[in-house]
């Protein structure tokens, strides 16, 4: 294991901000693992740190397959993460939002111009990722539909779903999506969480990523195969909205089965403590996505279902 | 006559109310011309809220003078100006990066389909922006280089120093501009002054052409104060200036200085050990129309913008 800083950036008034990177094997550029661009991206952190205490040992029992280069790098912004922000610490912006960044440019295109001049040129590029949604998912891979996305590679991650986004132009500054435009397989893990670590999530991220290295030839593992993944295009998810404000009541999770009429949650009427409305499942199908927090507004998308699937 | 254009109930005992003030001719014909003045999109941008004040405030003054529809939208972000926040509160997005919305996404991409299904049918469309907190503009309308033949007529008479005609970009198909213009509203995005704080000044040059664009359109028939020909300006004329230092960032120049290449314009200091860090020389000659009011800076932190070549400019 080498590791290295590959971005500094001064600051004015704390130590500077190394970005760092952990070399794993020698020869082509095959894979790059990044965790945490965001500041509130715990879980994305911790995945990635399991990832490296996990190669360190592999590499150790020379189980990285000779001529492959891993490189991971656990975290960009933690500047913000140490101050409890999501994004930027000084103007808010988002890193990423602002790939393939510019080297001339703002502070936060610097920053993603100096992580992506590193992290450019691999064969795969694999991203713990957060949603713009706060809430639960099933762990799945996200993938840009850009022309160059490969949904059969995505499933060898062995993830219960794969999904393909079709980018908007906000997405077009994403880091998944200048990977791909830049010839790199491109993929987006999510965890159930973010904010917090969740144990049981992050061993299986871990266990998909060494899965995944290991079917592309580029670490010997023995671990089991995983799920064979259905792919799913977003459109496809059902979103299914509040009709009141109030104190969300959740009563189901992501991954079970529903079928039409089942009340999914309720809204509490904040004052009075009474059931102001349910919301009922439209459709059967699995739910892929909840909202954790526990208010939410009018016409706030509490669920997303995939429709007519079955456990 | 204040509309609601959207509500959606918050979680307790509150909603998220966007409204529009419709100002109507005392007779109307039934065809007359629509303009919309939208504001407020960025919380913290506030210069719009005095124009919306001063324009209404003339056409209340003057009501024989409206000959047209004239609806003003001051927050398009009221949680964001109510709180200080540039976005809206408790999502992640920019709401000037989700349009033209989506009524079967999140509950504020539902909102912004709504405001965009309102603005439909105007015949032409006033954003006005007021930078960020870090930034101080001089007076400008930007415009798309993909819509400039058709818009540049409309900008020159809004009574700004100058229009800035930028290049496209992917990423900015989702602003309320490009998704209007794209349905064939006629959009100016005008630039001016700083976040957090009002230039009244700039709010009364932009009222004045506001009421002119109005009174070109038919829409308006009293009196304008005179207004002034705009540089026009592109890419390739701009020269930017950007921190190469860390620290506190004190300028020695003004908006709307001339200045030529290698000027001094401002000096990055240090706090902690009294140096100076790095000293900010203006990159071509021209005009400083952009320039940096918050000292703490970073490596890259934009510091100001030069509109270079004006004699060549005012000479055309």
């Amino acid at each position: 294991m080498r590791k290295e800083i590959i971005y500094s950036l001064n600051s004015p008034y704390r130590e500077s901000l190394n970005v760092n990177a952990y070399r794993f094997g020698y020869g082509k550029k095959a894979a790059c693992i990044v965790g945490s661009i965001r500041g509130n991206e715990i879980q994305q952190l911790y995945v990635c740190s399991q990832i490296i205490n996990k190669l360190n040992e592999l590499e150790s029992n020379g189980a990285i397959i000779s001529g492959n280069e891993i490189m991971v790098i656990p975290s960009v912004n933690h500047h913000s993460m140490n101050i409890g922000k999501r994004f930027w610490t000084v103007d808010n912006t988002d890193i990423n939002r602002r790939f393939p960044g510019y080297n001339i440019g703002e502070t936060t295109q610097r920053i993603a111009a100096g992580v992506f001049e590193n992290v450019k040129n691999y064969e795969y590029g694999i991203q713990f990722a957060s949603f713009y949604m706060p809430g639960d998912f099933i762990p799945h891979v996200r993938m840009m539909e850009t022309g160059k996305q490969n949904a059969s590679l995505a499933s060898l991650f062995g993830l219960p779903y794969v999904v393909i986004r079709n980018p908007k132009p906000i997405d077009t500054t994403t880091l998944n999506y200048n990977w791909q435009v830049c010839d790199t397989n491109a993929f987006s893990i999510y965890t159930n969480e973010t904010d917090e670590t969740d144990e049981v999530s992050a061993k299986q991220a871990v266990s998909a990523v060494l899965r995944f290295l290991t079917r592309m030839g580029i670490l010997k593992y023995n671990n089991h195969g995983g799920y064979i993944s259905t792919v799913i295009e977003e459109e496809e998810l059902t979103p299914i909205k509040t009709k009141d404000g109030g104190i969300y009541r959740r009563l189901r999770n992501p991954g079970e089965e529903v079928h039409m009429g089942d009340v999914l949650a309720e809204i509490v009427h904040p004052y009075e403590g009474h059931v102001i409305s349910q919301i009922l499942s439209p459709t059967e199908g699995i739910l892929f996505f909840a909202h954790k927090k526990p208010l939410v507004t009018e016409n706030e998308i509490i669920y997303k279902i995939i429709r007519r699937l079955h456990e | 006559m204040i509309k609601t254009v959207t509500s959606m109930e918050l979680p307790v005992d509150e909603h998220l109310r966007i409204q529009k003030n419709r100002i109507l001719p005392q007779t109307p014909s039934g065809d007359e011309k629509r303009i919309a003045i939208v504001t407020g999109t960025h919380g913290d941008e506030l210069e719009g809220q005095f124009v919306c004040y001063e324009l209404l405030r003339q056409l209340n003054e003057h009501p024989e003078c409206i000959n047209g529809i004239i609806d003003i939208y001051p927050a398009l972000n009221p949680l964001g100006i109510d709180s200080i926040t540039r976005g809206i509160p408790m999502f992640d997005l920019d709401m000037n990066s989700i349009f033209p919305g989506n009524e079967k996404g999140t509950m504020i991409e539902m909102i912004v389909e709504q405001v965009t299904e309102d603005l439909m049918g105007a015949d032409i469309c006033i954003d006005i922006h007021a930078s960020n907190i870090f930034l101080m503009e001089m007076p400008q309308v930007r415009i798309n280089e993909e819509n400039s033949k058709r818009l540049l007529p409309y900008a020159k008479m809004l009574n700004t120093d100058f229009v800035w005609v930028h290049g496209s970009a992917t990423v900015l198909e989702s602003t309320l501009a490009y998704s209007l213009n794209k349905a064939c509203i006629p959009t100016l995005v005008v630039e001016m002054g700083v976040g957090m704080r009002i230039t009244e000044s700039y709010g009364y040059q932009l009222v004045t052409g506001i009421l002119n664009l109005m009174k070109e359109l038919g829409i308006w028939t009293g009196h304008i104060n005179d207004v002034k020909e705009p540089i026009i300006s592109s890419d390739h004329e701009i020269g930017f200036l950007n921190a190469e230092m860390p620290g506190i960032f004190v300028p020695q120049l003004n908006i709307g200085d001339n200045v030529k290449a290698g000027d001094t314009m401002g000096k990055i200091l240090n706090p902690l050990s009294g140096s100076i860090e790095e000293i900010v020389k203006a990159p071509i000659d021209g005009m400083i129309f952009t320039r940096r009011e918050y000292p703490v800076v970073y490596n890259g932190s934009l510091l100001g913008r030069i509109l270079g070549g004006i004699e060549q400019c005012e000479k055309k």
